[in-house]
């Protein structure tokens, strides 16, 4: 049914059809905006299929190897090189597929959403080319086996998500927050480089299985995984460096919003892929484990308790989304700590560790979602302030039902997607320390006491004068919610299925390392 | 003792940068900073592709069979534009936050916090 071809070359084709697409955008755009929006509509569309199509064959026929500049992916090792991978390799396992269908889902979601809610602004061209180059850097950072050009997809996604940030340049004020990212997220990429020279110059290889499969936990892999969980930890906004978030996620466009925290979900995988894949068990994993979980639980308290003041609905959802990310170290946290630790990891550690990659893809689509209805708010009221909002359930109800969906999700209440994965993160949690799944629950009851008094507050109570003539979203917006938030429902329903089929595969190739070794180098 | 002449420079490099960054306060000059420490990372790429007496890896008349892996130096090369990308940028912003704020000193770059 599908072309031999676009399967056997998906790897290659979702990252550059996004790039090709991004940079003819500007051109297109020359002739008619009608014309561009099906463009890069279609641009996207057909991204997220091929995308799909990856995910799909690596979860039904296993990891694929991709080797560039290759006939086929046996030669990943050329014979007159000594046995080192030279070539760029994309090592697509199934944890890799997750984020694919992440990104997949969400990067469709939110084209459809901006193609209405940006209409009348002006300098598309540049907004579609970044978009685009931001799902460039996103599908490479999650589907490399190359550390190198890990650091350049990292980059690609940087630069267009601090260009995207600014591109609202409100009085200079999204400037002043995208310049703090930037300058952020360039001192950590270089912290990053920094760490890639000393695996080259360690070890002489730049592909992550050969590192793995050479990796002794000498006192410069310690220096090097200091600044590569410093630097990705800053990326996905965990706590002691999580000052840009708030910043960035209110001064963004919605629609931008959203896809950063795909982004900030790439960063998080870029940090799992690092400690499971490139150190497993040559690292102290109890010492490790137990930083990554005091990272979260710093994550979860600190998030929640700076979101419940807030009166700004993007600002106060931007720290709910520093307080879930928590909830991910937390469970994978866990899973590392016993990580080597067999009858523990059985017993606990691949469900707390299944529990946190849940909630990677369930935080993706309900935060997403949330960010949009905000959205689609400030597009219909012109603010986020939430005093000055009120009454609005009478005007928007499509708006209210998406964000009702979105907030019971994110406060973990049943039947939606929120609950499925914070649940096996609390049993497993609890049975490896009580304490730690008593502040997730609290955490948890605090997020739905933040976000019923913003319910209440923007879509409850009397129709107020000024927004008498306020309408319902336009469709196209209504459409990009309407995905992700069937998404969130359909994953509350049948979380079982989810789970035994995309979750547990990922879970356990996080953790197999022999098998991410032996993909690239055979045998071993 | 020459040896490590390079990395001692990449040390010293590192901390000139990251003291620009975190005590200067004019945007320009913390963007001085991040250039210098970009600079400090591809000297320590490049001198991790130094070997002596080692040759450029090109197979024509090569005198001799111990050649230069030249990985190092394409990573710097790539570092080097990705450099540039980001320079730019963060001028372009510096530009903005000038016409808009009328300073570039980041003690009055605060409107977020209000």
């Amino acid at each position: 049914m599908i072309p031999q071809f676009i399967v056997e070359n998906s790897p290659a084709l979702m990252v550059i059809v996004p790039l090709v697409a991004a940079f003819i955008t500007p051109f297109i755009g020359r002739i008619s905006s009608g014309i561009r929006s099906i463009w890069v509509g279609g641009a996207m569309a057909v991204t997220s299929a091929i995308t799909l199509i990856l995910a799909f064959d690596v979860y039904s026929a296993g990891t694929r190897l991709y080797v560039f500049g290759a006939r086929a992916a046996s030669a990943a090792i050329p014979p007159d090189s000594g046995g080192i991978p030279i070539r760029i390799i994309f090592e697509v396992d199934p944890m890799s597929a997750l984020m694919l269908v992440i990104t997949a889902i969400s990067g469709f979601a939110i084209i459809l959403y901006s193609l209405s809610s940006e209409r009348s602004h002006t300098g598309l061209e540049s907004y579609y080319t970044l978009f685009l180059l931001m799902i460039t850097g996103i599908l490479g950072m999650v589907s490399t086996g190359d550390i190198f050009n890990f650091f350049v997809f990292l980059e690609i996604l940087s630069l267009a998500s601090a260009g995207l940030i600014a591109y609202r340049i409100d009085g200079g004020v999204a400037v002043e927050a995208a310049l703090k990212y930037f300058v952020l997220s360039t001192i950590g990429a270089l912290a990053i480089l920094v760490a890639i020279g000393i695996y080259y110059g360690e070890y002489n290889a730049l592909n992550m299985a050969m590192i793995a499969s050479r990796m002794q936990f000498s006192l410069l892999d310690q220096v090097a995984l200091v600044l590569i969980i410093a630097a990705l930890a800053m990326k996905c906004g965990a706590v002691p460096m999580h000052f840009w978030t708030p910043d960035a996620y209110s001064m963004a466009p919605s629609s931008i919003t959203a896809l950063l925290v795909v982004a900030s979900q790439a960063s998080l995988y870029g940090l799992f892929r690092i400690v499971f894949s490139l150190y497993s068990v040559t690292l102290n994993a109890v010492m490790v484990g137990w930083l990554i979980i005091i990272l979260g639980v710093l994550s979860m308290v600190v998030g929640v308790t700076m979101a419940i003041p807030q009166k700004n609905v993007k600002r106060l959802m931007a720290y709910h989304a520093v307080s879930q990310t928590g909830y991910m170290l937390l469970g994978v946290g866990v899973g590392l700590a016993v990580l080597g630790n067999q009858p523990l990891l059985d017993a606990f550690g691949y469900l707390a560790m299944e529990g946190g990659i849940f909630h990677i893809i369930n935080h993706a689509m309900y935060k997403g979602l949330l960010f949009l209805t905000a959205g689609a708010i400030f597009l219909r009221v012109g603010t986020y302030n939430l005093n000055k909002m009120g009454g609005l359930g009478h005007s928007m109800k499509w708006t209210m039902v998406f964000f009702i969906i979105g907030a019971l999700a994110i406060a973990g209440i049943p039947p939606f997607n929120g609950f499925a994965s914070k649940l096996m993160i609390y049993e497993s949690v609890f049975m490896f320390n009580p304490v730690l799944a008593v502040i997730a629950m609290v955490v948890s009851i605090l997020t739905l006491a933040s976000f019923v008094k913003v319910f209440h507050s923007i879509f409850m109570g009397p129709k107020l004068p000024e927004f008498a003539d306020v309408k319902e979203a336009p469709l196209a917006m209504l459409l990009g919610m309407g995905i992700l938030a069937l998404v969130v429902v359909l994953f509350g329903l049948f979380p079982g299925i989810v789970v035994e089929n995309l979750i547990t595969p990922a879970a356990h190739a996080l953790v197999d390392q022999g098998a991410y070794i032996s993909t690239v180098l055979g045998g071993a | 003792m020459f040896w490590n002449l390079p990395l001692i420079a990449v040390v010293a490099l590192t901390i000139i940068a990251l003291a620009t960054i975190v005590f200067k306060k004019n945007l320009i000059k913390v963007f001085l900073g991040i250039v210098i420490l970009e600079s400090a990372v591809n000297l320590f790429l490049i001198s991790l592709g130094y070997r002596e007496g080692g040759i450029a890896p090109i197979y024509t008349n090569a005198p001799s069979s111990a050649m230069v892996l030249p990985t190092p130096q394409a990573l710097t090369l790539t570092s080097i534009v990705i450099g540039v990308a980001t320079s730019a940028l963060l001028l372009s912003f510096a530009i903005i936050i000038w016409k808009k704020y009328g300073s570039i000193d980041i003690e009055m770059i605060r409107r977020l916090k209000e």
